[in-house]
């Protein structure tokens, strides 16, 4: 018998001859799979930050409104020459506030009442919105009649847009909307601190306006507010009472089948299709009011259903059967089983489904188009039956007008929504991450 | 498979035979059949089950001794394709009938799960859950006593009682199974079906399952499932030996692992097959 001994050397294998295994391609190829990647992402991020940064660059200034305050004398021999406003109140209404405002720049800018020319140019320096902004001061306080306030009032879009410096004094003036004497004027009255840059409240309560400067996303805010409202009781409750029924009652038969097969489907019909259902279904066979958000919302609402019923049912069998089973051989009824345990454990996924179907709506134009929702509405809507506009629409809207301080506005607006739209995805995202359960 | 020792088996027979036994045939299976779709589960199986005394279903994997387990509470209901045959009664009922409610026959025959499922909920809501929705107690007075007695009974109490607000998914899956024993046992049902409680706990969390079925013993009709011949020696009076969709042998269990009738057992219980 032979005994091994440790200790003794033993002989080191030799090594085989090299085999190509074709490591060196396989490597290469992965480094390129790689880089492909990296620039797919590149190029996906540079545009992300062009977007990004066009609309920054256009609308961060629709945030501030140019402002001038000035003096303003509620002259009785101006607003009421004949002195009737005792027997006939209408006199107030119709009055002549627009000279109120003009004789108050004349007086600052010491321009005579006798030079034509200069007043002529004086006109379009301020909104034409002072002339409801004053009478409504003083319908407001009649006792205002005589005496000479201190009031701030909107510049004029093209005063706006040439002290943000927006507008090319390069331009002969001719061609230009602001003339050179406008802007020796407007760089007096910022000088002293009569003409100033303040924060645009008016982009939020605004509605629809042929004049930039009282144009506001405030009526569409509020009629996409109702939409989402009605989009989240109706799509929300329809959507989750169907997706529990076809998951946890329905027989899987070829009908079940046939209708899972038809909402997956639904989910990628293009969003018009919607619009145009809507205003078939609606307005013409039900008659119900053009531009209300009440249709709006109905109609955004079958859009947003397939993504909700997705997205819960992804969520309802998600939850163990183990679950199911515990509860049911409790005696739990099927009900009892649903509503106790399977579908609060799948709350955050409904929730978060919900939330992404909402913020699509949010953000849907072309269906609100066909049902009429493309409409100029300066009062805000005190019912979802009135007439409305939604955020998206209005910004295209904007994007069909001219002026600089509209393509402002139109960027601004896009940063709302883009805002509001973040806000959701970052409550979807919070969502899912305080609620989810391992097990 | 773990060959069992001449002497292993001894003492396992000895501990099941000074068990008291009163024969009250508790359920009943009579010629059952149940159909996966297409696919035949079990053929004709007729076995009793005795009334407090523990039941053990053994036989290779697949040959159906879950698929009997979950006929006795109706638990294949839940499955779409799933169609059972023969007669099963409880009490002398048939279970199956239309006049027996399914929710009230689960309240009567509660069944503990091969994995530990507790609620993610709380330890006190687990075992609360029960006796909550069957309306069986109505003060938060007597919703409490049913908690302490269940979890006491489970032999959990002494472990959590300090930390019944906590969730039972927090426990160790001894605990967890004990909590779905005590949640069982809360709604008091007549008989309990056991479907591998142990198949996914350590050996110490097993020993404690097996004495906490052991005591059980003295009030409730117990059927356990399992695929470990120890336990079922240890733990069980009786014992149904399935193959292949049919029950190959029944008896009293010291009989089953010293004389089996029939080659199959034989076989299995040594560890030939299986």
């Amino acid at each position: 018998m032979t005994v091994i001994t440790t200790d003794q050397a033993l002989p080191t294998a030799a090594r085989p001859p090299r085999r190509d295994i074709g490591i060196k391609k396989r490597y290469a190829a992965e480094a390129r799979f790689k880089a492909y990647g990296l620039a797919a992402i590149v190029f996906g991020l540079s545009f992300l930050a062009i977007m990004l940064g066009s609309i920054v660059t256009k609308g961060y200034t629709s945030f501030w409104q140019t402002n001038i305050t000035l003096p303003v004398t509620f002259d009785a021999a101006v607003l009421d020459p004949q002195n009737r406003r005792g027997s006939d109140p209408m006199v107030l209404v119709r009055a002549n506030y627009d000279k109120l405002a003009q004789q108050a720049l004349a007086a600052k800018l010491g321009v005579a009442d006798t030079d034509k020319a200069k007043l002529r140019e004086m006109k379009g320096f301020i909104s034409d919105s002072a002339r409801i902004q004053l009478r409504d001061e003083l319908v407001a306080n009649p006792a205002l009649m005589g005496q000479t306030v201190n009031i701030s009032m909107l510049a004029s879009a093209n005063i706006d847009s040439a002290f943000k410096g927006q507008i090319d004094l390069s331009v002969p003036e001719a061609r230009r909307k602001v003339k050179d004497q406008q802007i020796r004027w407007m760089n007096q009255l910022a000088a002293d601190g009569t003409l100033e840059q303040r924060f645009n409240t008016g982009l939020f309560t605004f509605g629809a306006s042929s004049r930039p400067e009282t144009a506001g996303i405030g009526v569409a805010i509020v009629g996409s507010l109702y939409m989402m409202g009605i989009v989240l009781v109706l799509a929300l409750a329809i959507g989750v009472a169907a997706s529990i029924y076809l998951e946890e009652f329905a027989a899987k038969n070829r009908l079940t089948d046939l209708i899972e097969v038809n909402i997956n489907n639904l989910a990628a019909v293009p969003s018009i299709v919607f619009g145009l259902l809507g205003l078939a279904v609606f307005i013409n066979f039900l008659g119900m009011p053009r531009s209300a958000s009440l249709v709006g919302g109905i109609t955004l609402s079958l859009m947003t259903l397939p993504t909700i019923i997705i997205a819960t049912r992804a969520a309802l069998s998600a939850v163990p059967p183990s679950i199911r089973a515990a509860a049911l051989g409790l005696g739990a009824s099927r009900m009892q089983m649903v509503f106790h345990h399977v579908l609060p454990l799948a709350m955050p996924g409904i929730l978060t489904g919900t939330i992404i179907g909402l913020a699509r709506a949010l953000g849907e134009t072309a269906p609100l188009l066909l049902i009429g929702m493309v409409a100029f509405v300066a009062d805000y809507p005190t019912t979802p039956l009135d007439p409305a506009t939604a955020l998206p629409v209005q910004i295209y809207m904007w994007s069909n007008e001219a002026e600089r301080a509209f393509v402002e506005r139109m960027s601004g607006a896009i940063m709302i929504l883009l805002g509001f739209l973040m806000v959701m995805n970052l409550a979807a995202i919070v969502l899912r991450r305080k609620f989810e359960r391992r097990w | 498979m773990n060959i069992m020792t001449e002497q292993k088996l001894e003492q396992a027979v000895s501990s099941a035979m000074n068990a008291t036994t009163n024969d009250v045939i508790k359920m009943k299976g009579d010629k059952v059949t149940v159909h996966y779709g297409e696919k035949q589960a079990l053929f004709g199986v007729d076995l009793d089950v005795r009334e407090k005394q523990v039941t053990a279903l053994i036989g290779p994997s697949g040959c159906g001794k879950s698929t009997f387990l979950r006929c006795l509470n109706r638990m294949n209901d839940t499955i779409p394709s799933a169609r059972v045959g023969g007669l099963i009664t409880l009490d002398g009922e048939d279970i199956y009938d239309k006049s027996i409610d399914v929710v009230e026959l689960r309240a009567r025959v509660g069944m503990v799960f091969q994995k530990p499922n507790p609620f993610p909920k709380s330890i006190y809501e687990n075992v609360s859950y029960g006796p909550r929705i069957h309306g069986l107690t109505k003060t938060k007075a007597g919703l409490d006593e049913v908690v302490e007695n269940s979890l006491k009974r489970a032999a959990l109490w002494g472990e959590v009682k300090d930390r019944l607000h906590e969730p039972g998914t927090g426990l160790s899956g001894g605990q967890q199974q004990r909590l779905c024993i005590a949640r069982a046992i809360a709604v008091s049902p007549e008989a309990i079906l056991m479907d591998e409680p142990c198949s996914a706990l350590d050996p110490i969390a097993t020993a404690k399952i097996e004495e906490l079925i052991d005591e059980l013993r003295q009030n409730f009709t117990i059927v356990i499932v399992t695929h470990s011949m120890q336990q079922a020696a240890r733990v069980s009076q009786r014992t149904a030996m399935f193959h292949l969709g049919y029950l190959v042998e029944e008896g009293a269990t010291e009989k089953m692992f010293t004389s089996p009738d029939d080659k199959r057992t034989q076989d299995y219980i040594t560890g030939r097959f299986g």
